[in-house]
């Protein structure tokens, strides 16, 4: 039989990834360019006995999925600039309490209101950095419509498999552009529920570090009675102050992302004629669609060009980034925003080649003509 | 009908001296001891569980003993 | 015979942070009593609470309890009735953390008529913080950020949950301790969001800048200004001057929010 594909928007097939990664929860508030991703979930998910609520605003958005991710749902939330901003402390919350969740955030220009149409890519070092305090993060950023189904499927199953939230960043171009979607088979993605506990209630403990890095985690409901706080927490779950315990439980929440294993899992590229490349743009969303339109061009020209794709924009792909700056004589990185990520390339790269930026902020996409122009100006 | 008898006991290391249970006691059972409750005259006690009701820190437990 | 609170709480977690004389003890001990009262399945109730003095309250008790962001309790609190209706759901916590920094996310609770018990501790003041004023600080007095006298006036928090739509309101106070677990237990048997608000004592950082002498003096107070709902429909306008209602003071039936999204399930099609 042959599969199911459909005309659809970038934030349509968020909608229809998050369901078929089993989302049973949507908390949210309208902003745009992410409300479809709400207004299609009011519909599907009732349809599967699954609960969407439209909160008072964007921080009881950021609540109500971290409360319903508590009762063992898979829950959601899609935003944009303004909204990611507002939900800044909860991210964190979601980070300290260890509960899975998934957030959207379709980039728009900004600061502040900026060009709630127009698209964007400057919240990606607040994808990073935007919340406080010492923290690990995974940010994804898909190019297409197809991508953005199969990223929130992952999104989901990082966020169940590592207990942390999982942000998933796209800008306004792929969020509201109409593309053909393959709709994949029950099983033919991968989907990964949280680990369950193995000991009964007496035994559990929210934060059991002896088994592993991520400890399991029960619902609430399920007989398991348990504390969830924002303090720095011991194993319990209750707060402490104890400097050994809580200097232990910082580091394990970063190391669960960043040790080699889940670095190796976690981390997603996409490389297209890097192999012999003396240039590499290093692109991701909407920009890498330019970018691949430019490496052809500048290959008819006879230019050795090659374009590398984080697919995982966080963790930083930091050892393939740092080889490539090995091999190339140039790296030149194209974003929607006045230089953010191209701060990271030049950390990783550590002057082994020379770096250049394109930037744009205008509200329009960056075109290949000016990749190629920076291009043919940094060889 | 003879009149109810309580016990009072104090759990000494949740006491935190406020006072309210001295001040509310009809009987006048209760006084303080630097900063711990202690029963002073605790055959007064007539159960009525005020102290108990009142204790914000779990430090008093009455019982009725008739 | 003594009242059995043990069972309730965590072991080891007493004594408790609160100060002498705070009344948030009296509080717990009348959520736990109405809790049994109510024969509440403790390994199927959450309660949720914000930041702040009050909002320590569940992690004494054994239950499945949630200590979330200042202000933000009702918000997580929804999310959990929602994703688990099945739940019983009691959020706490103080009138800042309420009514300042977590006042929408209380009002659209009550306009929801979620069906949730908040019972919200208001001691006039920041607490935790040392004492700042809260928009429950009555105009004139002192904090620690209104050192010539508070210029705000004030929430009144049961009006404040009548006007947005609670279904369920009382006041009491901590000196009031048998009516504290009646009118929580009312309040977790009606169907929807009840709020019960409990006029409560912080003699650290409010009852010392307010010229009263003592903890007890504070207790006194809240007896002197409280005036049951029904007695008050006797009194003149001039006698109630300075009194604060005490006891239920508005109750009705509407549809609870839950049972609302239920009939959206069967409207689509699904089954919950």
């Amino acid at each position: 039989m042959a599969k199911k594909v459909a005309l659809l928007q970038g934030n349509e097939a968020c909608a229809h990834g998050a369901l078929y990664a089993g989302c049973s929860f949507f908390g949210g508030y309208p902003i745009t360019p992410s409300t479809e991703v709400a207004e299609v979930l009011s519909g599907e998910l009732p349809k599967i006995g699954g609960k969407f609520i439209q909160m008072e605003d964007e921080i009881g958005a950021m609540a109500s999925v971290i409360g319903a991710s508590l009762t063992g749902a898979k829950a959601l939330t899609a935003t944009s600039g303004p909204g990611v901003s507002l939900k800044q402390e909860l991210i964190g919350y979601a980070c300290i309490a260890e509960t899975p969740c998934v957030i959207i955030n379709v980039m728009r220009g900004g600061p502040s209101t900026g060009m709630p149409t127009g698209p964007g890519q400057s919240d990606v070092m607040q994808a990073m950095w935007g919340t406080h305090g010492d923290h690990a993060a995974i940010a994804l950023v898909p190019a297409s419509c197809q991508e953005i189904f199969s990223e929130t499927v992952r999104a989901f199953n990082l966020a169940e498999k590592y207990r942390m939230p999982v942000q998933v960043l796209y800008d306004e171009i792929v969020g509201h552009m109409r593309e053909p979607v393959e709709f994949p088979e029950p099983g033919e993605l991968e989907v990964i529920d949280r680990t369950a506990p193995s000991v009964g209630p007496e035994a559990y403990k929210p934060y059991d570090t002896s088994f592993g890095d991520v400890p399991p985690l029960a619902a609430f409901g399920s007989g398991y009675k348990y504390h969830v706080t924002g303090l720095n927490k011991a194993e319990d779950g209750f707060p402490t102050t104890k400097a050994d315990l809580v200097d232990a439980e910082e580091r394990r929440q970063i190391s669960k992302v960043k040790n080699p294993t889940a670095l190796a899992d976690i981390e997603s590229n996409e490389e297209y004629l890097t192999e012999d490349a003396e240039v590499i743009i290093w692109a991701y969303g909407s920009t890498a669609r330019s970018s691949r339109y430019a490496v052809n061009e500048l290959r008819k020209e006879g230019i050795k060009a090659g374009l590398f794709r984080p697919i995982t924009l966080w963790p930083f792909p930091e050892k393939r980034t740092a080889e490539l700056a090995k091999q190339a004589k140039a790296i030149v990185v194209p974003e929607m925003n006045l230089g953010q990520m191209i701060l990271e390339v030049e950390r990783v790269a550590m002057g082994a080649c020379k770096i250049a930026g394109v930037h744009r902020v205008d509200g329009e996409p960056i075109n290949p003509g000016q990749i190629i122009a920076q291009v043919k100006e940094v060889l | 009908m003879s009149k109810a008898k309580g016990e009072v006991e104090i759990i000494e290391k949740y006491c935190k001296g406020c006072n309210i249970c001295v001040e509310f006691c009809p009987t006048k059972v209760l006084e303080m001891d630097l900063f711990v409750v202690k029963a002073a005259k605790p055959e007064a006690c007539i159960a009525c569980m005020q102290c108990e009701l009142r204790c914000p820190d779990f430090a008093i437990k009455v019982n009725k003993i008739a | 015979m003594a009242y059995d609170y043990d069972k309730s709480i965590r072991p080891g977690k007493l004594p408790h942070i609160w100060c002498p004389g705070c009344g948030h003890g009296i509080v717990m001990k009348g959520l736990i009593r109405a809790m049994d009262t109510c024969e509440l399945d403790r390994d199927n109730t959450a309660i949720v609470s914000g930041i702040g003095c009050a909002s320590r309250l569940p992690g004494y008790l054994d239950a499945c309890t949630l200590h979330t962001a200042h202000g933000r309790a009702a918000a997580f609190a929804t999310g959990v009735k929602m994703a688990k209706p099945e739940m019983n759901v009691i959020v706490c916590g103080g009138d800042g953390d309420g009514t300042a920094i977590g006042g929408n996310h209380f009002i659209h609770a009550c306009r929801r008529n979620i069906d949730m018990t908040y019972v919200i501790m208001n001691n006039y003041i920041y607490g935790m913080t040392g004492g700042q004023f809260s928009p429950c600080t009555p105009t004139g007095d002192k904090a620690s950020t209104t050192p010539y006298g508070n210029p705000d006036p004030i929430f009144d928090i049961s009006k404040l949950a009548i006007g947005a739509g609670a279904t369920f309101v009382a006041r009491t106070t901590a000196f009031h301790a048998t009516q504290i677990d009646k009118l929580i237990t009312e309040g977790i048997k009606h169907k929807g969001l009840a709020v019960i608000e409990v006029l409560d004592d912080c003699p650290t950082t409010y009852g010392r800048r307010n010229k009263f002498r003592s903890v007890v003096d504070m207790m006194k107070r809240l007896k002197d200004i409280s005036v049951p709902v029904a007695a008050a429909s006797k009194m003149t306008a001039e006698q109630l001057e300075g009194k604060t209602l005490t006891g239920i003071l508005h109750q009705e039936d509407k549809p609870e929010y839950t049972a609302m999204y239920k009939e959206v399930i069967k409207r689509a099609g699904g089954a919950a």
